[in-house]
């Protein structure tokens, strides 16, 4: 199963909960599936879903999914130590885990090789931490939410991408909405 | 030991809101972080590295809350992207105080060398500027915090070694 495929089993339930979503070809899919006011796409700065999402989890009660990649996380390793330091149990951490640079061409991260996301994630202190299959990934972030628990999940999944207009909107527009629909 | 600026410069940024602060440490802003740490209406959540950190400060805007930075100027060499395609991009209004090593009374030669490019690369992003060298030069600070959030961008506030030395 690739991201795509993945992100279209997951509309179900994600889709009325808040998603900080990673740079290129994961927001324009989950753009193009699930348009919604509480997704904030990323249309640049490689990396930072996860802290992103994370702030907003520490500003604020509702719960927050980050959705960020392999490759991103790889970048910005360490702030997955912040996030086990300053536990916020309304923040899910989904690690879409397909071994590659999707948006760039599908060029291997290490995480497709030696490397384990999920023993880094436990390693920096982060408790709950699991590694599943990409089918089993909707039953798993549901569980998560309904745990209340924060949740680091590496979902593992195939690489490639399909083929799915960029992302015209404002970012000022995206910005706006989402900050309504965190206020909602 | 904090001094009376660190926590005149801690209540500042509490008088103004910021409720959200995020830093890497610097020598030259210890008594602030230790002012910080003793402060309940600022939640501090130190970073590894700044981009992080602003990745966490759009965040907490996003969420509701006031963010800042405390950095040092050498970071402003691994930021340049995020000031851009993220704290620019998305108009959030972010105060950098920044230790401004590397001027007059700095004993670390290598400090120098960013910063000989620290008002160029703040330049080059157009973000507002402001050197604090002289301790009255902090009387500013209340109106700085005001002005960033008034046009939504990143704002630096340089610290430079003559400015802790004099201050009290």
């Amino acid at each position: 199963m690739i991201r795509h495929d993945l992100l279209k089993t997951l509309i179900p339930v994600i889709s009325d909960q808040l998603v900080v979503c990673n740079i290129g070809a994961p927001s324009q899919e989950l753009h193009s599936l699930d348009d919604q006011p509480t997704n904030f796409y990323m249309l640049g700065t490689m990396g930072l879903a996860s802290s992103i999402g994370f702030g907003l989890a520490l500003a604020q009660d509702k719960p927050v999914i980050s959705i960020d990649g392999d490759g991103s996380v790889l970048t910005n390793l360490a702030t997955l130590s912040t996030i086990a330091n300053n536990p916020r149990d309304n923040f899910i951490l989904l690690i879409v885990d397909n071994g590659s640079y999707g948006s760039t061409g599908d060029q291997p991260t290490y995480a497709g090789r030696r490397t384990s996301l999920a023993a880094v994630a436990r390693a920096c202190g982060c408790e709950t931490v699991i590694e599943v299959a990409a089918e089993d990934t909707p039953q798993a972030l549901a569980d998560a939410l309904a745990a209340k628990r924060m949740t680091v999940i590496v979902s593992k999944c195939d690489s490639g991408n399909v083929q799915v207009p960029v992302i015209t909107m404002n970012p000022i527009t995206i910005r706006e909405r989402f900050m309504a629909a965190v206020a909602e | 030991m904090a001094k009376e600026m660190d926590k005149r410069i801690i209540g500042d940024f509490v008088e103004n809101g910021v409720d959200f602060v995020t830093s890497v440490p610097c020598k030259q802003l210890a008594g602030v972080i230790e002012v910080l740490d003793r402060t309940p209406a600022i939640k501090h959540v130190p970073s590894n590295k700044e981009d992080e950190g602003m990745g966490l400060c759009a965040g907490a805007y996003m969420g509701g809350m006031r963010p800042a930075i405390f950095m040092q100027n050498t970071a402003l060499g691994v930021v340049v992207n995020t000031l851009a395609t993220l704290i620019q991009f998305y108009q959030i209004p972010l105060p950098m105080l920044i230790s401004y090593r590397g001027e007059v009374g700095e004993p670390v030669a290598c400090q120098v060398e960013m910063a000989l490019h620290t008002k160029a690369i703040l330049n080059q992003l157009h973000i507002p500027t402001y050197h604090f060298h002289r301790p009255e030069d902090a009387d500013e600070l209340p109106g700085i915090l005001n002005h960033t959030r008034m046009c939504s961008k990143p704002v630096a506030i340089l610290t430079d070694a003559s400015f802790w030395r004099d201050a009290t």
